[in-house]
């Protein structure tokens, strides 16, 4: 068993019930495990969420954690993986001043070279966003800092599995 | 499958008509067989107990003191009858005291429904009167919970309460809801709940683990058992002796797991744990296989974790996936319901026994006797020891009474010295040790259970916290006998105090009021004794009784529990003294 602390991603699969979240959090908390980052969102099954959590652990303790989290009434499966397993994005906007697009002509080639895209321009800001791993927006972010940055923001960790998660095939086996 | 009384089946069976919401809540209790409920009315669940008012001839609801003992009635109902427990309370307060015995109900895998009312839904979050977020609040010491707003909601919701507070696990469940919700009319139909789809209550049993842990089983040289609670959950009473009686394995019992074997099993080898038997907890670091049985390996159980069995190979019988490598690594896992994988375990196991293993308990047994049950048991000096209170007991009810214990050295006296001829008979809070749980306790218990002899065993720490149910005892004519062992002490606080903290006896000194008096003012037959010779007499008159009866014993100050592993020793560290 792996003793060593790393960055794991667990996938829940759950019903969609106001408290649930608080239930679910509640077991990092008690704990004193810090959330990384953390995205509730629909699946690819109507009326199921699916939370992603990305927490610093040893592998003994995710599998712990995830056994209490199953055993939550209205969580249907949960999961967790190791960044190799899964395909995973995060996203961001950056809000700068619009003046620095014209004055600083080392900004265009940073959007450019970065695959960032910029959302909106007007006479006082332009917003840029970037979807990518998490050590892109790093980069992104550094680089942009050196200019002055009006605000940032990252989302959650987002990941979809390599392998295949059968939850629909987990749902029909209840209705049969 | 669950039978269904008469009565159930009628508001089963009834048509769709249009009542309103509280008017339902007491129909999906009858129609789930509820017969009595604990509580405590106020505002916001008024209407729902207007309506227990109609029903008076249908459901009995009994007033506790304080909706903390409702809870723990509750508790005491379930665990004494293995049917769900219910109790209700207004919103605010009455749903924060709750909380203790849900979080008891919690740790100790009792099925409890709890119905809280709320301020009206068009108040919430607005801090209103008695307004709290008990639903946030009771989220981590309940098995689910939910808050209805809408009358509509409230048979499915009720019907997925119970359903879900004793399948697979029981737990406590909490159902919150908003005062207009209990007011509104809609066309009530109730349905009992099959099944929840995102909820597995029992994994399934893989058979390939049972004959693994079969084989295991009929390998070993010196296995040993230890049963927990879900051998009691899980009916799996008789399928337990049969396993131990055709494989000559010792079997020793947490807490929880007591009386689900008779005390005098010639393999019963008895308690594990902190303050459990010699025998047992030596010997679970020399056996070679250890044999796990709806238990959860508690830390009161283990001692220090890194020194617990690591000889031995562990097969764990258990129900809850979670529970599986917890805190001990197993060998072999076999999940599922303890009676059903027991039954598939049976016919694959050697018949056998193992005489020269068994002697070994039986040496450590009389090691135990002399430094400690016989001092125990049969006092020589002057002061009355818990003990001996115990075996008179034993004697008067012929070791058939359900006894109810509360929290501290009392309630290790109990578990250690009370013969358990009979199944559910051990009723205390082993995971919570929340002090105050017996008194409320027998009440639910002998409620449930009307034809067994109920003794509370009670500290006069624990006594204190929730001496007010006196009064639900006297208005309720329950016929409970309570035992008050008096050493004017918290005692268990106290004994770590003198051994661990150089006799600082800081705040457990105790000042005690005229018990008996305080009993007599609720009209409750009382009596005191101070002297050996007037313990048996007492304990006697106690039991003949057919009224609730007090008896306060008044026993040696500062009679410490052995043996005892101390807090982070291992379990063969175990001293005698």
């Amino acid at each position: 068993m792996e003793t060593e602390k790393q960055l794991y991603t667990i996938s829940i699969y759950t019903e969609n019930n106001i408290g649930l979240l608080n239930r679910i959090s509640a077991i990092f908390q008690r704990r004193q495990i810090n959330i990384e980052s953390l995205n509730i969102s629909v699946s690819e099954i109507e009326g199921v969420s699916r939370f992603t959590i990305l927490i610093n652990m040893t592998e003994e303790r995710v599998k712990k954690i995830i056994g209490q989290i199953e055993k939550q009434v209205e969580v249907i499966k949960a999961y967790y993986h190791m960044d190799e397993d899964t395909i995973c994005q995060e996203s961001c906007l950056f809000k700068i001043k619009s003046d620095l697009l014209f004055e600083e002509r080392q900004i265009q080639n940073i959007i450019k070279e970065s695959n960032a895209r910029i959302v909106t321009v007007n006479k006082v800001f332009f917003v840029l966003e970037k979807s990518g791993r998490r050590s892109e927006i790093d980069l992104l972010h550094r680089e942009l800092s050196v200019f002055g940055i009006m605000q940032f923001v990252r989302s959650a960790r987002i990941a979809v599995t390599k392998d295949e998660l059968k939850i629909t095939e987990m749902l029909n086996a209840f209705k049969n | 499958m669950e039978t269904l009384t008469a009565k159930q089946k009628q508001y089963l069976e009834q048509p769709k008509e249009r009542i309103s919401g509280s008017e339902a809540i007491v129909r999906c209790l009858l129609a789930e067989g509820v017969e009595v409920l604990y509580g405590y009315p106020g505002g916001a669940i008024m209407p729902v107990y207007d309506e227990l008012y109609k029903y008076e001839g249908e459901i009995n609801h009994v007033l506790t003191r304080h909706e903390q003992c409702a809870a723990h009635a509750a508790q005491g109902y379930a665990r004494i009858s293995g049917k769900v427990g219910v109790a209700m309370a207004t919103s605010g307060p009455g749903a924060t005291n709750l909380i203790t015995g849900i979080a008891d109900a919690q740790i100790d895998s009792t099925p409890m429904v709890c119905i809280t009312g709320q301020v009206p839904s068009h108040l919430l979050g607005s801090d209103a009167f008695q307004e709290t977020d008990i639903v946030g609040i009771s989220t981590p010491v309940t098995k689910w919970n939910h808050q209805v707003t809408k009358a509509s909601q409230i048979p499915e919701i009720i019907a997925r309460a119970f359903y879900i507070a004793k399948s697979g696990r029981p737990g406590p469940v909490l159902i919150d809801i908003t005062k207009d919700a209990q007011f509104e009319e809609f066309d009530f139909e109730y349905k009992k709940c099959t099944g929840v789809r995102s909820y597995v209550p029992v994994p399934k049993t893989d058979e390939a683990a049972i004959s693994a842990a079969a084989e295991i089983i009929n390998n070993a040289k010196k296995p040993m058992i230890v049963w927990g609670q879900g051998v009691i959950l899980g009916k799996a009473e008789e399928e337990l002796k049969a396993v131990i009686e055709k494989t000559g394995i010792p079997a020793a019992w947490t807490i929880l797991g007591a009386s689900a074997i008779p005390t005098s099993h010639p393999l019963n080898i008895g308690m594990v744990g902190m303050h459990g038997n010699y025998a047992p907890n030596v010997l679970t670091n020399e056996c070679d296989v250890l044999i796990a049985i709806g238990m959860r390996f508690d830390d009161r159980v283990t001692g220090k974790l890194d020194e617990y069995a690591t000889q031995a190979k562990i097969v764990h019988f258990e129900i809850d996936p979670s529970e599986i490598d917890k805190n001990i690594k197993t060998d072999v896992a076999v999940l599922g319901d303890a009676r059903d994988s027991l039954s598939k375990l049976l016919p694959l196991l050697n018949s056998n026994s193992h005489p020269e293993w068994l002697q070994k308990f039986k040496d450590l047994y009389d090691i135990e006797y002399e430094k400690v049950i016989k001092n125990d048991l049969h006092p020589t000096t002057e002061g009355l020891t818990m003990g001996e209170v115990l075996k008179e007991i034993n004697i008067q009810t012929k070791g058939e009474a359900a006894i109810v214990s509360d929290v501290g050295q009392h309630q290790m006296i109990a578990c250690r010295y009370a013969d358990f001829n009979v199944s559910k008979s051990n009723i205390t809070s082993g995971g919570l040790g929340t002090m105050g749980f017996a008194l409320p306790a027998a009440i639910g218990a002998k409620m449930a259970a009307p034809d067994r002899e109920v003794v509370a065993i009670i500290g006069d720490g624990g006594y204190q916290m929730t001496i007010q149910e006196l009064g639900t005892i006297f208005q309720n004519k329950v016929p409970v006998k309570i035992v008050v062992l008096n050493n004017e002490f918290l005692g268990m606080v106290r004994q770590w105090q003198q051994l661990f903290f150089d006799k600082r006896y800081a705040s457990t000194e105790m000042v005690n009021p005229n018990f008996v008096a305080i009993a007599k003012g609720y009209y409750i037959e009382a009596q005191k004794v101070t002297k050996r010779e007037d313990l048996a007499s007492a304990v006697k008159e106690m039991i003949d009784s057919d009224e609730p009866y007090f008896l306060e014993v008044c026993v040696e100050k500062e009679n410490n529990v052995f043996p005892m592993v101390p807090s982070g020793a291992s379990v063969s560290d175990i001293r005698l003294e």
